[in-house]
């Protein structure tokens, strides 16, 4: 080979330019992660676009209608107080998924640093970085989130903020436990001999492999945070109706299950589908950016 | 008639790339009261082929696709489950290369000893007890009387593997197989538990199969050697005959990859690069104990380009020094000066940029390279960290330093996971050069690797320390590679100097008894001398 090879001539099909590269091209092969990404995808185009194409506005009642099966002018039916279902879920959406990512991503990024940084530097830093966990973990949940609401009103910016601010302890213990076997490694050490500083060899050397744990936790709390959305609505400190999310139609649904079954199929359908996407992608996402995992 | 005889063995494994034969028509036999070494790299079929016999390979994928192993006349290989299981522990035994992860760790080795003693002799449990000392002392476990309701881990690792010997001679086998029992043992050990196989086979009169990677480690005990490589045999030989009058190419390569020969001293060794003194790393064990003196109170000089050998044993705080002057653990006290400046007292950018002028080679290349990183990543990062090459002209850098070591690059962008252990290992040299440092800590970096890529990767790391001028430390357990790739050397015991001197000094006039008994317990000597 001549010596003005470039690397660029040299990468392959199965050899991207980088790790995320590399995992995309992983990621392509496998069908259930990819039915997963155009399912969420799908739904959040969606979302976005709700006001502009839904079929009916939220607050359109006909109480006269009433709760009424699927029919061809509402194709999922109406609900007690004659309000299209479908258009209801479609703005349901709009908050669940804006709450289950924005609340997911605050946790993420508080969680990983703050225990990244709690496991590498171990000793008397990370004691006492630990224990004002474990002292947040101790205060009941709800007290926390009443006290937020009252002292800076309700606003949905804030719930997302609030519930996020909860969600992080755990991603912060498990990230702590993956950085303390980490920095043992023999690798971690070759990077501190070769001069990188502590921030680098956290990103570039220990957060990527600890990846596989973090988008397993991932995916399992975006559902528990929907849940909570609508646990904590119900209690009446999220969303108000008429707003709604998919918590909200579904225990309003379970309420009228027998009379009225459909109200409670079509959100926990809406919300069955995304948790399943969910997991599929982030099963996918595991694997592809495991790159011993995949010799095929 | 042979206690046994293996005829056409063929053993493959059915895996999604296609068929593997992993055991390529092998025939041998092993006589009552001989040993019978079976030598080869890792993938040779070594292993295969023995636990084929006993039916231990995983099927599927694995399958004996054909041959015949008579064990006292009766076909191994047409028996049933149930009879093989008759077979195995009673008339063949195993002991296996890693102890503690063959004992359970919950139970007193007494317990592990007496429980099957009762359940083949049939015995009383006190009886039992009894039978258990008698073998325990057999294997030279010193006051087995009290020692035996100890756990496994308060043994050292030779003690284990003797309580693991006389756990494989509970109901006298005829046929002992050994699979690397010495791999992970220091050299003194290793001797000693060479010494007790060689003294139950004449004793009990059994045949013992000793499965190897390591010639040398066999040339004291063996009477009949064989020779494979990739699931063929190559060679079989009695030891005389193999040592002097091999005949095999691939038998010779590894004859001549037993490191020999003492290096001879550089002449014009200058100045001190380095000198560390009165060094003392400790390791807190909590407050109520005394620290681990993983080091204590060196004092030692590293002369510009000269390979300054660090030899003991597991214990012996090799490994700490050399992390203790690269500043990887924190020290306890003493200096470490290099070249004029004080390593220990450097802080930020001084730091780093010390850490430029000296680097580490590990052990594990599977362990010190980083999973998620390509081979273009790992060596892109230091040269840009130091401004080494601009991020216009890395990727050539990148690629020239992967010719220095011998690493084709269409490699470039793989994962370590897709290399070999001897290439990984070249990755890591790499990396180490990337910075253009002036010395190195070697530490153990041929340990992990097969022989013959050992060779070569000690070739590659003197040719390299010429071409750079690199002052060396070259941390090892093996005396035969320090005294091969050595200057000078510096034997250490329980984080105390012992001796120190040119590797010709050292080896022809010991002066301290533990350098005596260190350079006896080197595998093979009278034949290789």
């Amino acid at each position: 080979m001549s010596n003005d090879t470039t690397i660029s001539d040299i990468a392959t099909a199965e050899h991207g330019t980088s790790l995320w590269k590399d995992a995309w091209i992983r990621l392509k092969k496998n069908r259930l992660a990819l039915f997963g990404l155009a399912v969420l995808t799908l739904f959040i185009i969606v979302a976005l676009l709700t006001p502009w194409i839904a079929p009916y506005g939220y607050e359109t009642q006909d109480l006269d209608l009433g709760a009424t099966p699927p029919s061809a002018a509402h194709w999922l039916g109406t609900d007690i107080f004659g309000r299209d279902l479908l258009t209801l879920i479609m703005y349901g959406g709009r908050i669940s998924l804006a709450v289950g990512f924005v609340a997911t991503t605050v946790a993420l990024l508080i969680g990983v640093t703050y225990g990244a940084i709690a496991g590498y530097a171990g000793g008397k830093i990370d004691a006492a970085m630990m224990r004002l966990v474990d002292i947040l973990y101790a205060l009941p949940f709800m007290i926390f989130i009443v006290l937020l609401m009252v002292v800076f009103g309700r606003n949905l910016l804030l719930l997302f903020l609030a519930i996020g601010a909860v969600e992080w302890l755990t991603m912060a213990r498990i990230m702590r436990s993956q950085v303390q076997s980490l920095r043992q490694q023999e690798f971690v050490e070759a990077a501190v001999s070769l001069g990188l500083g502590p921030a680098t060899i956290i990103r570039r050397h220990i957060i990527p492999n600890a990846l596989g744990p973090i988008i397993v936790y991932t995916t399992l709390t975006i559902p528990s945070v929907m849940l909570l959305e609508a646990f904590l609505s119900f209690l009446g400190l999220g969303v108000q109706p008429p707003q709604t999310s998919w918590g909200l139609l579904i225990s309003y649904g379970a309420e009228t299950m027998e009379e009225f079954p459909w109200l409670l199929i079509f959100p926990g359908l809406a919300l069955s589908l995304t948790l399943f996407s969910l997991n599929f992608l982030g099963d996918g996402l595991r694997d592809a950016l495991d790159v011993r995992s995949s010799k095929d | 008639m042979a206690l046994l005889e293996v005829k056409n063995l063929q053993v493959s494994f059915h895996t999604r790339n296609g068929e593997v034969k992993a055991v390529d028509d092998v025939s041998f036999t092993v006589e009552s009261g001989k040993i019978t070494a079976i030598i080869g790299e890792s993938g040779s079929g070594k292993s295969v082929a023995c636990y084929s016999l006993l039916g231990l390979i995983p099927r599927p994928p694995g399958k004996v696709e054909g041959g015949q192993a008579l064990f006292e006349g009766e076909d191994l290989l047409q028996m049933s489950e149930r009879q093989l299981q008759q077979i195995r522990g009673r008339d063949i035994a195993m002991i296996f290369q890693d102890p503690m992860t063959c004992l359970n760790p919950y139970m007193t080795i007494g317990d592990q000893l007496i429980e099957p003693i009762v359940f083949h002799k049939r015995i009383s449990k006190k009886e039992a007890r009894q039978r258990a000392v008698e073998l325990l002392e057999e294997v030279g476990l010193r006051d087995p009387g009290s020692t035996i309701d100890s756990y496994p881990h308060e043994f050292s690792g030779g003690m284990r593997q003797r309580v693991m010997i006389a756990m494989a001679l509970i109901n006298e086998p005829k046929l002992l197989i050994a699979d690397e029992p010495t791999t992970a043992l220091d050299v003194t050990i290793q001797a000693q538990i060479l010494k007790l196989i060689a003294q139950l086979q004449t004793k009990r009169d059994i045949g013992v199969i000793f499965i190897s990677h390591d010639l040398a480690v066999v040339a004291d005990i063996a009477d009949d050697i064989i020779v494979m490589k990739t699931g063929k045999v190559v060679e079989h030989n009695d030891r005389q005959g193999i040592f002097h009058n091999a005949q095999h190419p691939y038998t010779k390569k590894l004859l001549s990859a037993i490191p020999g020969g003492t290096k001879t001293i550089n002449p014009e060794l200058h100045q001190p690069l380095i000198t560390v003194s009165n060094l003392n790393t400790w390791f807190d064990q909590g407050k109520h104990q005394e620290p681990v003196k993983a080091v204590n109170n060196v004092s030692l000089e590293i002369r510009k380009g000269e390979i300054l050998g660090l030899v003991g044993e597991s214990g012996s705080g090799k490994s700490t020094i050399g992390r203790s002057i690269l500043r990887l653990v924190p020290i306890t006290s003493g200096t470490v000066n290099f070249d004029g400046t004080d390593v220990t007292s450097l802080e930020g950018g001084d730091l780093k940029n010390m850490r430029r002028r000296m680097q580490m080679i590990f052990q594990d290349p599977y362990a010190s390279l980083n999973p998620r990183m390509s081979v273009y990543d790992t060596l892109a990062e230091p040269l840009l960290l130091h401004g080494i090459e601009t991020k216009a002209s890395v990727e050539q850098g990148v690629l020239k330093l992967m010719d220095h070591v011998g690493l084709a690059r269409n490699f470039v962008r793989k994962y370590p996971h897709e290399f070999s252990g001897g290439q990984r290992q070249r990755i890591a040299i790499g990396r180490a050069l990337s910075t253009r440092p002036e010395f190195i800590v070697a530490d153990e970096p041929v340990s992990a690797l097969d022989v013959t890529i050992q060779a070569q990767i000690l070739d590659l790391m003197l040719d390299l320390g010429k071409e750079y001028g690199l002052t060396m430390l070259f941390v090892s357990h093996d005396l035969a590679v320090v005294k091969h790739i050595a200057d000078r050397i510096v034997v250490l015991y329980k984080g105390e100097i012992v001796e120190q001197g040119t590797g010709r000094d050292l080896f022809d006039n010991p002066q301290q008894e533990y350098t005596r008994q260190l350079l006896h317990s080197i595998p093979g000597q009278a034949l290789l001398a």
